[in-house]
Parts: structure tokens; sequence; C-alpha cells
């Protein structure tokens, strides 16, 4: 499968989008920042132009469903429904305050469009596939995706989930995974190798394919090529940098979760942001 | 218990599209005819007890009602973070039907007896916690879980226990049964143990001593007035459980009876399994026996408390 690993630069959306981030962080004091950095452009091409919803009736039973397993990464899922108008702008900054609608990681029933509670790694995925087996008994057309963490295929639960999703056939269930190759203490090859990955779920039932996460163009063709066959689930292997968009950041898992960054060091890091992107900005 | 568990399940999904029925690699031949009917709604899974309560949660949250049938040690000790994430903190309907309850397994070991359920099963908010005593109860309180809100478990026992229900008394989860009145002993029993303090109460009956017999099917919500009730008529309370002293019936009466604050002293002792893994094996009744939860060590227990000895007539 080839796969083009050269990145792209970021575009003016994915440079203010990450600024967002940078300035919850700075409201807010904590936040899983690389985590979020790395899955930005899956969920920005997912809500623009791949999934089916409402954000003014986010109930609609015929709406395809996104549930982010890797929860953590919850700031690039609230950064894009507060921009569909899932609810307001201003909810972003005042993550996790006191009567705060957001927390650290999403929850179901308290925010307008997330669909699982996740934070506990190894539980979106169970989720998604009673959503698509749901889908199924009830032969409604909409489809489920799960967003996992390459750290998050420590869990024995996705495995069990892989199992039982192949088993039923669910190519109306769509896995996409976001592999950085860093987890919370280091790369994924040193704390617990995933390798080799495709293999794996191809062996598990899943009908497999390969991405580079942060490049809108190839993920828009392939969320459109879906279901990638007639009988099986689908998983996407996305290329990803942890951390993507600012140097110091990316590939360092210091910035994993990151607390209470001090104003003068946040105003360094948006420059840097926009200096290093400095091309891609509207002259 | 279990056999008419199953076909109450299967009798609901023939009326209601929306249950469906999910096995964990159970016994083979298991709801076959369900399956021939059904076989959409009848789900044969593997042995991944914490990947299935996930799943039960997503089929929930799309207007299905899941009912888990396993071995309740698998069924509440693995996937104890799923039960009360995916199931509670979602509050979705699911139903976990766990097989050998209490030391129905005890032939089996410890890795089959389940001593503890009650206890970590009330600790999740929103889970209803159920021990039927008969499998006639059982059949009164199946059809209640359609149109209730919350996840719930449900202890089943091994089967052929005696009828000690009583069919023209109202049952209702969430609702303590008055099995028996009593002026000056309450025992206060839960799934099978309710045989026991009937017979204990017989017993303490014909040494003229007036028990009473409380039958908490449902453990969580607990029915509290009822118990507070039963308790202000009397002077003794026992309480006695299939499962460990931490966590059970017995504390959660302690509980209760600690902030009733009665005017006078109410004499409590709790019948139940020592803070212990089990060290031998034998049968259900034989463990019973062993660690004294019995209708005799209740009559003793009970005499001691009212007359500081454990004679009877």
């Amino acid at each position: 499968m080839g796969v083009n690993h050269v990145l792209p630069p970021l575009d003016t959306v994915g440079i203010y989008q990450r600024q967002q981030i940078l300035q919850i962080l700075q409201k807010t004091g904590r936040g899983h920042i690389g985590s979020a950095f790395s899955i930005m452009e899956i969920v920005r091409v997912l809500y623009d132009e791949v999934l089916t919803y409402d954000p003014h009736n986010p109930q609609w039973d015929q709406r395809d469903r996104f549930v982010l397993s890797k929860g953590h990464g919850c700031l690039a899922l609230y950064v894009q429904l507060a921009t569909k108008g899932f609810f307001s702008e201003e909810e972003l900054w005042r993550v996790s305050a006191d009567g705060a609608m957001l927390g650290g990681h999403p929850e179901y029933g308290r925010v307008p469009g997330v669909e699982a509670s996740t934070g506990s790694l190894g539980h979106g995925l169970p989720i998604g596939v009673g959503i698509a087996l749901a889908a199924r008994l009830e032969r409604k057309d909409f489809r489920t995706f799960v967003l996992i963490g390459d750290g998050e295929c420590n869990e024995g639960t996705i495995w069990e989930a892989a199992l039982s999703a192949g088993k039923h056939q669910l190519s109306n269930l769509v896995v996409i995974l976001d592999y950085n190759r860093f987890q919370c203490y280091s790369s994924t090859f040193e704390v617990l190798n995933l390798e080799p990955l495709a293999d794996k779920w191809q062996s598990f039932g899943f009908a497999v394919r390969e991405a580079d996460g942060h490049n809108l163009l190839a993920l828009s063709n392939l969320f459109k090529s879906l279901p990638f066959t007639h009988n099986k689930p689908n998983l996407i292997i996305c290329h990803t940098v942890k951390g993507k968009g600012i140097s110091e950041l990316e590939n360092n898992p210091a910035w994993h979760h990151k607390t209470r960054v001090p104003t003068a060091e946040m105003t360094r890091l948006i420059n840097l942001l926009m200096n290093e992107n400095e091309k891609n900005l509207p002259q | 218990m279990r056999k008419t568990c199953l076909n109450e399940i299967y009798q609901l999904a023939k009326r209601d599209d929306r249950v469906i029925f999910i096995g964990s690699d159970i016994g083979t031949g298991t709801l076959d005819e369900f399956r021939r009917e059904i076989p959409e709604r009848f789900l044969m899974e593997g042995v991944s007890e914490g990947y299935l309560i996930g799943m039960m949660t997503g089929l929930a949250m799309n207007g299905k009602i899941p009912y888990l049938n396993t071995i309740a040690t698998f069924l509440t000790r693995r996937c104890y973070e799923q039960i009360l994430l995916d199931a509670g903190l979602h509050r979705q309907p699911i139903r976990l039907l766990g097989s050998g309850g209490g030391m129905v397994y005890a032939p089996l070991g410890p890795t089959h007896t389940a001593m503890e359920d009650f206890a970590i099963l009330r600790a999740i908010p929103r889970m209803t916690v159920i021990a039927p005593c008969d499998a006639e109860e059982m059949k009164r309180l199946m059809p209640q879980t359609l149109e209730y809100p919350d996840p719930i478990y449900i202890r089943l026992a091994k089967g052929g226990d005696p009828i000690v229900s009583q069919p023209d008394k109202p049952c209702q989860i969430g609702r303590a049964i008055a099995l028996r009145e009593g002026t000056e002993v309450l025992l206060v029993a839960t799934g099978i143990t309710t045989q026991i303090a009937l017979e204990a109460a017989k017993i303490l009956g014909e040494n003229s001593i007036s028990a009473g017999v409380l039958h908490v099917h449902t453990l969580k919500p607990f029915d509290s007035e009822k118990l507070l009730e039963m308790l202000s008529l009397v002077k003794v309370v026992v309480s006695i459980e299939e499962h460990t002293l931490i966590g059970g019936l017995g504390s959660i009466i302690a509980e209760i009876l600690a902030e009733a604050n009665f005017d006078g002293p109410k004499k409590f002792r709790r019948l139940a399994f020592p803070d212990a893994f089990l060290e031998e094996y034998g049968s259900q009744e034989s463990s019973l026996k062993r660690y004294g939860v019995t209708a005799e060590n209740a009559v003793a227990t009970v005499m001691i408390l009212l007359k500081g000895t454990s004679g009877i007539k």
C-alpha cells in the first residue's frame, strides 16, 4: 500500500484551529495538545466533507455517528463541533472550569455531537461496533466512524471488538487509526510495538487502507471511496505526526498532555506556529 | 432459574423487537428455538465480556434492549469498568444475567464463585442489582425489565430451588416484600437465602418467637422505607446472604440502621461469608453450611441476641 509520507504544510484553517487549541490551553491550564494536533485534519475532513449530521438536531437518527475513542484528543473535536455550530465557541474558553459544558474528555449526553463518553481507552470501538450492529438490524443507512489511537491498540478490548466486527462483516463501520507512533511515555516501538499493523487488522477481517493523516485531499478521496468492500469493516491507518504544526511539539512526548504554560511562552509558541507555517498564510 | 430467565427473554423477544439475546460462548443448545425463530436477534459472541458490555451499550443507544448471559463472575469482575463507564455513565438499558450466583459453582473453585457481585455493582451509580428468590419471582420480574431505563444485573441461582415467593404479593423492581410479619425479630434476606430466612422464622415461631421475613430481591435501589417500617416493630434484626460480609445486604442494612437513630436499641448481626478466598470445594449447600449461612445458625443467632443464649426449646 503506497503512502505519501511527505506531510503537507498546514493551511490557514489548520493553523487557526491549532491556535484555538493553544488558546484553550492558555485559558484553562491543561490539555492533550499533541494528541489533538495529531488528529486535526482527520476530524476536520470528516465534519467538512464526509459525515452527515445536523448541528441543530444532534440526535437526528439518520446521522452518521463519529466516536472519538481516543477521548483525550477531544480538543480537536470540540473545535470542529464549535465551528459547525453544535455549540457556541465561547464554550471552548471554559473547558473543565466550574459549570463548564466541555470537560477534559468528551461526554455523551452532555455535549451536543458527542456520541460516546470516552477517556478510558478501549471503550469507543466496542460501543461503535454496537452502534453499527444496531444500524444493520434496523436497516438504516447511517455509518459509524470510530477514531482510535495507536497507544489505544494496546487495549485488549480493541482486538475483541475487531474480531467481532470482522465476524459481523460490518461494512458500515469505519475505524480510523491515528498512527503517530507515539504514546504517553515514548514511541510505540519502545513501549509496545504494533507492527505489522496493517497485516494485523487485515487478519482480523478488515479492509485496510493507509493515508497521510494531514493531507486533506488524500483523506477526503479515501473517505469518499468508502466502503472499501461490501462485506468487511473498514480500517484506515492514518500516518500522522503527534503535535503536528509546531516543530518543538512534534514527536515530543512532553506535549502529550500539557499544563500551565506561562503567557510569554504561549505567545512564543503561537508565533512559532505562525512563522513555521507562514508561507501558507494569505499575504 | 436460569432456564426460566432465558425462556422469559425469548418470550419478551417474540413480542418486542427491541429485545436482543447475547450469549458469551455459553452452553451449546441454549435457546435453540430462539435462534431458529429470530436468528438476527440471537447473537452468540466470543468470550470477550469487556467488549460485549460496550457493544451492548452501542446497541442500547440505538433503541435496542440487549440481554447478556454468562457466568456471574466473568460478567461482574472482568468487565467492571465497562459496566460502570459504558452502561452506567451512558445510562443505557442493558441487562446482565449472571449464572451461578453466590456459591452455585463452589465445586469449580474461587474463579467461579460470585461472592462480591452485590458489593461491587451497587457502587455503580444508576445500577440496579437484583437477586430473585425463585423461578416464579423471576417470571414476575422479567417483564418489568423491558421498560426500565437503567442497566440491570440479575443474579441467577442454580435452578430447582424451592418456590417460596408468594404470587399474591406485589412484585416490583425496587420494592422489598414482607413474606412474613413478626413483632420481635426481623430476618432480612435476598436471593435463595430467603428460603433460609423463612425456615428460620418458622422454627422461631414454633418456639413462640415472632419473626418477620423481609425478602429483598432488589438490592439497589434499596427499599429503605419498607426496611425501616419493619425494623421499627422489632428489637432484633439478622441479615442472611450468600455474599461476602463486605458491601452486601448486611452492609446496606448496617448503613441504614446506623443512620435511622431509633429511640430504642436494635440488636443486629450479619450472616454472610467471611472476607476470604474459599479454601474448600463442595456443594453450594455444604459451603453455606460451612460458613453458617443456615436456618439453624440464624435461629441460634437470634436467640443469642434476644436472650444471650443460643439454646431453643
